[in-house]
């Protein structure tokens, strides 16, 4: 499967099936701070990434503090 | 995963309410969350016309969507900031949803209106981006909702960013701060009336709102935001909630139930010491108002 990252933009590759949760835990990215979109899909943290799939993780942590 | 009100398939999980929603149920839920604000609080009245705050960022575009949805009158304010393409993008955002909606959209552009930009404006001024950045907004927030006739100024702040704010106004004790942070603030000496709506919902929420609802934003971040204090105490109080579903929450409407009545009047009693700027007419408890004097020392005009 094609992971793509944002803030910084990076693209990895890696082996599935994997459950959702597992790809974040092994992405060391905390799921409050992030949407999970396979496929152009949003999914919640149960849901199989299938070995073909393209995954955006997107964070949603703004900053800016006023 | 099944949604917690009608069974379908989940499209989003909520850990903080342990709960999952289907396309359609989550929308609702948002929309419940915000209406849940505005009556709790006192936010809004029927028949009151809103100018919403918008960045081109999820926030606002949400809530400015959710309050068309429930069929307010709702403006839309953008400030140009001059930060290179992150403005221009997000000005595109802004108008593109306007349009599509058939929105009013009011327009200000600090490069042009006041002949300074956040970058080097801040740096010629000596402060911080997002400190120069922030008081400019809130000054010319506040005077077009006046200017504008509008009864009330909407802006787009979520319970991450109240939560966070909170925490840093706790390290520091600041009673002032933490007097004013209310989500509504009233009007009157100068000031519009300030709401924040979202403060029911994360901002993973209003992330996944906008995704569902088909709403585009600019997804990458200001460039002035890199490793500022109010984004590290997100992610510390994220390290929290990963570990304790709920606790920012609780951090932040405990402090609005039992703490926040007690520190209302340390923001009452600066109010009082106000008048009017001698430059531009708003309220300041110095002789020229912080506006203004950002303005000149960052080589702009008021
Ligand atoms: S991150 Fe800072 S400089 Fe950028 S828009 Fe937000 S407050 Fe302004
Ligand atoms: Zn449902
Ligand atoms: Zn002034």
């Amino acid at each position: 499967m094609k992971v793509l990252l944002r803030n910084p933009r990076r693209e990895l590759e890696l082996r599935g099936p994997m459950v959702v949760s597992v790809l974040l835990q092994r992405l060391d990215v905390n799921r409050e701070s992030v949407l999970v979109i396979v496929d152009g899909t949003l999914v919640t943290s149960d849901a199989s990434v299938g070995d073909g799939s393209t995954v955006e993780v997107r964070a949603v942590i703004s900053g800016g503090a006023s | 995963m099944k949604c917690r009100s009608c069974r379908a398939p989940a499209v989003i999980d909520v850990y903080r309410h342990n709960a999952a929603f289907c396309h359609p149920c989550f929308l609702r839920h948002c929309r419940e969350q915000v209406e849940r604000a505005i009556k709790s609080f006192d936010m809004i009245h029927p028949g009151e016309r809103v100018l919403v705050a918008v960045s081109g960022g999820k926030d606002s575009l949400a809530l400015w969507d959710i309050l068309l949805q429930a069929e307010m009158s709702a403006d839309g304010l953008y400030v140009g900031l001059g930060i290179g393409d992150y403005s221009s993008e997000s000005r595109r955002y802004a108008r593109a949803f306007a349009e599509l909606r058939g929105a009013k959209l009011v327009e200000i552009d600090l490069p042009t209106d006041f002949g300074y930009d956040i970058p080097t404006g801040s740096s010629a001024a000596k402060r911080a981006p997002c400190s120069a950045c922030g008081l400019s907004k809130r000054h010319l927030f506040n005077q077009a909702a006046l200017d504008g006739g509008y009864d009330v100024l909407a802006t787009g702040h979520n319970l991450d960013d109240e939560a966070a704010v909170l925490f840093g106004n706790v390290l520091r004790w600041d009673l002032p701060y933490l007097g004013r942070q209310f989500p509504v603030l009233p009007s009157g000496d100068g000031f519009a009336r300030k709401v924040k709506p979202l403060v029911r919902l994360s901002e993973r929420e209003t992330a996944a709102y906008c995704v569902l609802q088909g709403i585009d934003y600019i997804v990458e971040e200001c460039p002035m935001s890199a490793g500022n204090r109010h984004l590290r105490y997100k992610e510390a109080l994220n390290d929290i909630e990963a570990r304790s579903p709920g606790s920012k929450a609780a951090f932040y409407f405990g402090f609005l139930e039992r703490l926040a009545p007690l520190v209302t009047p340390a923001a009452e009693e600066e109010r009082e010491g106000l008048h009017p700027c001698p430059r531009c007419g708003s309220p300041t408890v110095s002789e020229v108002c912080a506006f203004c004097k950002l303005a000149a020392r960052a080589g702009g005009h008021s």
